[in-house]
């Protein structure tokens, strides 16, 4: 069953053509990512699924797994996605530096009104991130990049979504907690929930991915399975260092 | 000086001070989410004022309703002044809107002029709250003295508490660190806006009321001297920061009254003080007292 659905999408900016006619589908319960250099535009697709940048397509259909009711979010202000079931991890974390830890982890869950759920998924988040746990009450700008971006996920996760979006979440961090990243992404998908990766960390990625597109100037220029972009020959000269 | 004089002029400065105070955590708010200076801000204030007069004094309703009424219509003029004067220019660059900020202020005072005329007009006091009390120690106060700071601190610590303590405050922190990444969160970033202008003016209402009891009259440019302190109390403070508003204010307040205390052939000089604060503030530290250092703003 389609989650997301996106034909054709174009992005622009002045008059560079960042992204050109880039279609793809993320079925439910998957993990999709989307590889390339970088500029190749892909945190312009995220952002523009998120409503965050402007865009043109044929079409950009979010199939909601609460009701099964299609809309299209082409267009819509970025306030109503996260609603409809969709979140972003952005690229750069983004946390708030002079909230609290838990101050950013609640801001993920505004939207919502069940306190008892909302207690829930800030357990359930801890879990996953015992370090956020200990540091609940300090300042965001306190923590370190890996905290950081552990905040960044949990936050994005606080909202309940159905489609969580990750840009570039392995960016900056140390190699050990690159797996560790990994390994949460593949335990969260793991509870049912559908992710779309941005990485370029194309080796780590493609390795968790059940689907893959690979972005080169605002193009998809190759398409499949994890594991058949992991073999593919072109694919691991470019992205995988032969 | 003797204790009794001392008091009063130390009521005096609370009262002021707590003035000042509630009218720079208006400007304060707004420059913490927008880094707009709000310059019609102390001709909110005015309106507070003109509105408690006409309700009270024109139309004899009683003080409680009238200060309801002019609190809910000033409030809605600040609403206004953001939606006609601010919320077009939210994409434009910083300058449009400051430029759109001074013009507004210049509308609603001539405005003033035009529908309330320009003359002054005085403001009759409910007696209760002239009536003074005496101390055994021969200290006299009038209970208007002590209401103001009063008033002023109860309002203030109730916007501490929403601002820290419940959603709409989180995410008004929020907005005036990143407001991009507040709106993925699913927050309508307009409405937490106007939300700040109606908190604001709310609070510049009920200032304006008590200073037209404090000074009894009104006039449409009697915001503009206090609306200039105000802001220079909220630089004091640290503009963004709520308590700062409210401490620079306080202080500033107090330097005013009491230098024109102990040095009476200063008072002439009174205005001054506050503008070479300012100088003294911005050469020496130019975040204030509790302001953030901007490098630390997204």
């Amino acid at each position: 069953m389609e989650m997301l659905k996106i034909k054709n999408l174009n992005v622009n900016y002045g008059a560079i053509h960042a992204v050109r006619d880039v279609s793809l589908t993320i079925e439910r319960g998957e993990i999709v990512t989307l590889i390339g250099a970088n500029g190749a535009g892909k945190s312009s697709v995220i952002r523009s699924i998120m409503g965050l940048v402007k865009a043109r397509a044929d079409e950009m259909i979010f199939t909601s797994p609460r009701d099964d009711k299609s809309v299209s979010i082409l267009g819509k202000p970025a306030e109503t996605h996260v609603k409809l079931g969709i979140s972003l991890s952005p690229e750069g974390r983004r946390i708030l530096p002079q909230l609290t830890v838990e101050e950013n982890l609640n801001l993920g869950a505004y939207i919502r009104d069940d306190s008892d759920g909302i207690a829930e998924d800030l357990e359930y988040v801890y879990s996953l991130f015992p370090r956020l746990k200990e540091r609940r009450k300090q300042k965001g700008s306190t923590l370190s990049g890996g905290e950081q971006q552990m905040l960044a996920v949990g936050r994005a996760l606080m909202s309940r979504p159905d489609l969580l979006m990750l840009d570039e979440p392995s960016l900056g961090l140390a190699p050990i907690l690159v797996d560790e990243v990994f390994g949460i992404i593949r335990e969260i998908n793991a509870q049912g929930r559908t992710i779309l990766l941005v990485e370029q960390n194309a080796f780590a990625a493609l390795k968790v991915a059940h689907k893959a597109y690979v972005l080169e100037v605002g193009a998809v220029s190759l398409s499949g399975t994890g594991a058949e972009l992991l073999n593919n020959p072109k694919v691991r000269a470019a992205y995988l260092g032969g | 000086m003797e204790l009794n004089i001392f008091v009063q002029h130390f009521i005096n400065a609370l009262s002021l001070g707590s003035l000042y105070g509630l009218v720079a955590v208006g400007y304060t708010m707004v420059y913490g989410i927008l880094r707009l200076i709000n310059f019609a801000h102390g001709d909110i204030f005015m309106l507070g004022a003109y509105f408690v007069y006409f309700a009270t004094i024109v139309y004899k309703l009683p003080w409680a309703v009238g200060v309801v009424l002019a609190i809910i219509g000033t409030t809605v003029c600040g609403l206004l002044v953001d939606r006609i004067a601010y919320k077009p220019l939210r994409e434009a660059p910083r300058i449009s809107a400051l430029i759109s900020a001074i013009g507004v202020s210049f509308f609603i005072e001539n405005f003033a002029v035009v529908v309330f005329t320009g003359m002054p007009r005085p403001v009759v006091q409910p007696p209760i709250l002239m009536q003074p009390i005496e101390f055994s120690n021969g200290v006299r106060l009038i209970p208007l003295g002590i209401l103001v700071p009063v008033v002023a601190f109860i309002l203030v610590g109730a916007l501490l508490w929403l601002l820290y303590r419940t959603k709409p405050g989180l995410a008004m922190r929020a907005i005036s660190f990143d407001i991009e990444t507040t709106r993925m969160m699913g927050v309508s970033v307009n409405k937490i806006i106007a939300l700040a202008f109606g908190l604001g003016s709310a609070l510049a209402a009920v200032a304006g009321i008590m200073w037209a009891l404090r000074y009894p009259r009104v006039e449409p440019f009697m915001g503009m001297t206090p609306g200039i302190k105000a802001f220079i109390a909220a630089v004091f403070g640290g503009i963004g920061s709520v308590p700062g508003a409210m401490i620079g204010g306080l202080l500033l307040g107090f330097v005013e009254i009491m230098s024109v205390a102990f040095f009476p052939t200063l008072s002439g000089y009174k205005d001054a003080f506050a503008f070479l604060l300012l100088i003294l503030i911005l050469l020496f530290r130019p975040t204030g007292l509790l302001g953030e250092k901007l490098e630390d703003k997204i």
